[in-house]
């Protein structure tokens, strides 16, 4: 699949729209899956498996970081039957410190790169940001697209960056971030889930998490048919990552439910699917534990990072 | 032997018999209430032999929260202090009005209409409070009724007032009724009028700043509406001097149409017509002479402050 | 689903209380039938177990029911509209508050799922109470003169694919208009019309407005042919429609019909394709396919076809069939032993006639009546599949290649109650809208209901319309 542009807007032009009144209503649909009891306990195991426990912030710091990293390992210190989550995700400065803390583990590092958020800095910047925090030892990258270039239909210029950080990730794989809060349709959030694709993304990520609209259930939706119909197309699985806004447990489970029926349990696996997210982490804890004792649970029995 | 469905719980039973009495047409001669403040000092909380009651505070309706002005002034109504509205309450009100605007616009017409009947389910649930607060019970059953006959027009009155048009061309033509936005209005002194104000302005998705001029009723509306599932900023209630405040809602930029209705000073309107000007607001002037507000209405109140947009689509293939 | 098997998630019993027997509504009171009349037995169709007995109203009971409306008419259409408005507003609240409860019913006697019966059903007819309560004391703006006058009594036979929407639909815009009714509910499904005779008590509505008799043909017979009817008002078969329709000729009673169909839902190759297929499953396998306007015939673009019906069977195969009352159900039972052998039958005339017949795996269980969603590919314009209603779970796949040629098939047919169009292009759906004889035709979306949107039928699909303004002139002078 050639970067040019003719041939990748008639490409992306030509994918089949999406009606938002529909998509939205078939999620709000699978939305209303009752799943108790032994599904919900192997649920929620599932979810916690999922997380990427996430922070981003100015104000984070080794000593930050470590705790994280920490409760990335053991979620719960009560109950060693908890697992432990898919990864911890942090800026490339932080990268060294989580990884002294997972080495040996099992617990992916995932690190954002690229101008993360916006996005707006030269190719060298952001290929440096890269190459900076796999050496650093993150195992996953999470990259941002040119927004800006994609809603102005330079697509090539989109598609020659993700290339270009594929590469710079080496053996780490790539998450591409389409910051779908910024891409205004569906039709868009199609088209850019297909371009990342096309460009070599082992994951599509909805969000930054830095702008007011991240992770909803039809955009995911419209994500997972999107992977879907590219395997079907090409051979190859791609995965997909809601980030920000995802808080609790019923909402994690929605989305676990959306994968069951829209792309299959093929796709029900943190290889292929994660949670972007931090305080959904204590949630799960608490429902997991309300399952075991059968009463509900309170703040103040987990750990806050 | 067959046999009626015995309700399954003890709860609808009790439900149907609290069903309130007042199912007749309010025709007969309705009994004077028992106005234990009437004329009296202070509030509506009498004091019983031994017990001091606890006097209301009367203050503003905005955003859905009760401030005082922030001018700190209060005047007097039969004893009590009442908020004394400032012309940047007035602004702070528009602010709230708008920032409403667009979600109850947006809500379904259906779920207005359901807010609108809950109003009327809250006011009756408290006919004693406003009897006490003066408002006689015939009037207070005719208020009910308004915002029940109004809460009925949310989906109908596009149905009314839009229309498909036969254009001569292969065009898809629709007109249909959108609301202007937020309406400044000057409220009559009867709550008959005060509600039939408010409810044909907000039924259609408008937001309201209503300066009241009775201002227990009022500010008791104030409540109502507050427990009625009504979202913060839809109707915002100004106690006060309407000759004060007025002024600043018929010049500001950002309201988009005024109800002058309850202004009694045909000087007055006149000022504010002009002012109102500036903007290009829709105007509603006073009624020549003192309206009935128990007659039908008509759509008049509320088609005044609707907008009507039409349009065009081919259609071919 | 091996990874994820959602466990069974069964909405409780315990919040409707079912009497063993119930008797008429009359006059604002239960009573027995006649000695002529008989009873017969409800069930559930998905375990076939007796959920009460009812009565059989004969032509005695009939009498009296038309009687009752009729003593009841003068004092209802004299009282001021504002008052009849609030009656209604009351029934709307009250279906309201006991959603839960009128769900569990409806699911129970009819066999369809309980997400269905709780998020469109019930809700459905609360809001038609409540549009309809609202123009009660507005008659006068409705378009029909100033100062439309009421029929009087009349007479309603509903159908029992959508039980209490079909009596919401029948009672909400007669009483608004100042009519009293006399309804029969279907045979399968008189329950939830009963416990609506409850709601009515507790809304204090005055006796005689609102009788309920209970019964099979004969008593919906009895029912129409009453000489004291002004008014006749029937949902149900093209076949009884037609009977209908020859009885009341001659005299002065007013009609209006809503029968069978055979929609095309048609499918452009530009459509969105994931939401095209929601509106096809949607359109055919809703209600167990159990609905007069089902998108029954799929006419897709042959451009699209592969896709279209890759997609389609992929979808169907997350169809979940079975117990009406778990939550996670989206396919329930079929109403009745009688339907079921009839779609049966018609699905084996379809294999016979040559087209190809396909349903995903489905476990069906062992009581109960229960047919597996299937669809008929193959299927041309002369198939019998093509042409006459099934009324369940079965899509026939029929291509085309132009709009014209779409428009062509769409209309084909003396049916003409509904039409689906799924392109994105703007154009060519509103073109498509204004050719296509269809009383409802729905384009991006299929099966939605509102009540202030009219819903009715061209051709021999009936006519008049219920819902909106226009659903008051049946019921007005």
């Amino acid at each position: 699949m050639s970067g040019s542009a003719f041939n990748l807007r008639s490409f992306l032009h030509g994918l089949p729209g999406v009606d938002k009144v529909g998509v939205e209503a078939r999620a709000a649909a699978l939305g209303t899956r009752s799943v108790k009891t032994t599904a919900k306990a192997a649920a929620i195991d599932l979810a916690i498996r999922m997380v990427d426990l996430t922070t981003l912030e100015g104000a984070d710091t080794p000593g930050k970081v470590r705790a994280l990293s920490a409760k990335a390992l053991r979620p719960d210190p009560a109950d060693p039957s908890c697992p432990s989550v898919a990864a911890i995700c942090v800026y490339p400065a932080m990268v060294p410190v989580a990884a002294e803390v997972l080495a040996g583990s099992g617990v992916h590092l995932a690190s954002v790169a690229t101008a993360f958020p916006s996005g707006q800095a030269p190719l060298e910047v952001k290929l440096a940001d890269t190459r900076d925090a796999v050496a650093g030892g993150a195992d996953e990258i999470d990259m941002v697209i040119s927004r800006g270039a994609f809603l102005s239909g330079r697509y090539d210029f989109v598609y020659d960056e993700i290339v270009a950080v594929k590469q710079a990730c080496g053996s780490a794989h790539l998450k591409v971030i389409l910051e779908t809060g910024e891409l205004g349709t569906y039709d868009n959030v199609r088209r850019a889930s297909w371009l990342a694709m096309h460009a070599g993304a082992d994951f599509i990520k909805t969000s930054t998490g830095k702008v007011p609209v991240a992770a909803t259930l039809p955009v995911t939706l419209v994500m997972l048919e999107a992977v879907r119909d590219f395997r079907a197309q090409t051979g190859r699985q791609v995965g997909v990552k809601p980030a920000g806004g995802i808080r609790t447990t019923k909402d994690a489970i929605k989305y676990l439910v959306l994968i069951n029926e829209t792309v299959g349990t093929d796709w029900l696996d943190p290889d292929r699917f994660r949670f972007g997210a931090s305080s959904l982490l204590n949630d799960l804890l608490m429902q997991r534990t309300k399952l075991t004792t059968g009463h509900y649970a309170g703040p103040d029995y987990f750990t806050l990072d | 032997m067959p046999k009626s469905p015995s309700p399954a719980k003890a709860t609808r039973a009790a439900a149907a018999s609290k069903a309130p009495a007042s199912t007749k047409a309010a025709a007969g001669a309705a009994p004077a209430a028992p106005a234990p403040a009437a004329g009296s000092a202070p509030g509506a909380s009498p004091a019983r032999a031994g017990r001091l009651g606890v006097r209301k505070t009367y203050k503003l309706f905005i955003g859905g929260a009760f401030p005082r002005s922030e001018s700190g002034r209060t005047y007097l109504v039969d004893g009590d202090n009442v908020a004394l509205a400032s012309r940047k309450d007035a602004r702070d009100a528009v602010v709230a009005a708008r920032k409403a605007q667009p979600k109850w616009a947006g809500a379904t017409a259906y779920n207005r209409g359901q807010v609108l009947y809950r109003i009327a389910e809250m006011i009756e649930a408290r006919r004693d409070e406003f009897i006490a607060r003066g408002v006689p019970a015939a009037e207070l059953d005719a208020a009910v009724d308004r915002w029940v006959w109004y809460a009925g027009w949310s989906d109908k009155i596009a149905q009314v007032h839009g229309s498909a048009n036969p254009v001569a061309g292969p065009y898809f033509n629709i007109s249909a009724p959108e609301p202007t936005g937020v309406v400044g209005v000057v409220a009559p002194a009867s709550f008959l009028g005060l509600v039939s104000v408010i409810a044909p302005a907000i039924v259609t998705g408008n937001t309201v700043v209503v300066l009241a001029a009775a201002p227990q009723a009022a500010v008791t509306l104030a409540e109502v509406l507050a427990t009625s599932d009504v979202p913060g900023g839809v109707v915002n209630i100004l106690t006060g001097h309407a000759a004060e405040t007025a002024p600043w809602l018929a010049s500001h930029d950002d309201v988009n149409a005024l109800d002058l209705t309850g202004v009694t000073d045909p000087t007055l309107a006149t000022d504010l017509e002009r002012a109102a000007a500036g903007s290009l607001k829709r105007v509603l002037r006073p009624p020549a002479d003192t309206p009935d507000f128990t007659a039908d209405p008509g759509v008049h109140p509320m088609t005044a402050l609707l907008e009507i947009k039409t349009v065009w689509h081919p259609k071919g293939f | 689903m091996s990874l994820f098997e959602y466990a069974p998630a069964p909405e409780s019993r315990s919040v409707v209380d079912i009497a063993p027997s119930y008797g008429l509504f009359i006059d604002g009171a239960f009573v027995p039938a006649s000695s002529s009349g008989s009873v017969f037995k409800t069930v559930n169709p998905a375990s076939e177990e007796v959920l009460a007995e009812v009565a059989s109203a004969g032509v005695e009971d009939v009498d009296r029911a038309v009687a009752a409306a009729r003593r009841a008419f003068g004092p209802w259409s004299a009282l001021p509209g504002a008052e009849r408005a609030k009656y209604l507003f009351r029934i709307a609240r009250i279906v309201q508050e006991r959603a839960r409860e009128l769900a569990v019913l409806e699911s129970l006697d009819n066999g369809k799922p309980i997400k269905e019966s709780r998020d469109v059903d019930v809700p459905l007819v609360a809001a038609h109470f409540f549009y309809y309560a609202g123009w009660a004391d507005k008659l006068k703006y409705a378009g029909f003169g100033p100062d439309p006058r009421p029929l009087g009594v009349a007479a309603q036979v509903i159908p029992w694919n959508f039980p209490l929407l079909m009596l919401a639909w029948k009672i909400a815009p007669a009483l608004a208009a100042g009519n009293t009714v006399v309804l029969k509910p279907a045979e399968t499904t008189p329950l939830s019309a009963l416990f609506f005779a409850d709601i009515c008590q507790q809304a204090e509505l005055p006796p005689g407005v609102v009788n309920i008799i209970t019964g099979a043909g004969e008593t919906g017979r009895a029912l129409v042919e009453h000489p004291d009817v002004n008014k006749v008002a029937f949902t149900g078969s093209t076949e009884v429609g037609r009977q209908i329709a020859r009885s009341v000729a001659g005299t002065r009673k007013r009609l209006t019909l809503e029968l069978g169909g055979k929609a095309a839902n048609i499918v452009f190759d530009d459509a969105p394709i994931d939401q095209a297929v929601e509106g096809i499953v949607n359109g055919i396998f809703f209600n167990q396919g159990h609905v007069c306007c089902a998108g029954s015939r799929l006419l897709v673009q042959e451009s699209a076809y592969d896709t279209v019906l890759a997609a389609l069977k992929r979808r169907m195969a997350t169809l979940r069939v079975g117990d009406p009352l778990d939550k996670n159900t989206d396919v329930g039972a079929i109403n009745s032993a009688a339907q079921l052998a009839r779609i049966r039958e018609l699905s084996e005339i379809g294999a016979e006639e040559g087209a190809e017949r396909w349903s995903p795996p489905c476990e069906l269980p062992s009581q109960g009546y229960w047919f597996a969603p299937t669809i008929f590919t193959g299927v041309t314009q002369a198939h019998r599949i093509a042409r006459e209603e099934i009324f369940g779970p079965v899509l026939s796949v029929l291509t085309f290649r132009t709009p014209d040629e779409a428009i062509e098939k769409a209309n084909n047919t003396p049916y003409g109650l509904s039409a689906g169009i799924w392109t994105e292009k703007g154009s060519l759906i509103l073109a498509m809208a204004d050719k296509l004889r269809a009383g409802v035709v729905w384009a991006n979306t299929f099966n939605k209901f509102d009540p202030t949107s009219p819903f009715g039928g061209y051709k021999e699909s009936g006519y008049g319309r219920e819902g909106g303004r226009h659903g008051l002139e049946a019921y007005l002078a």
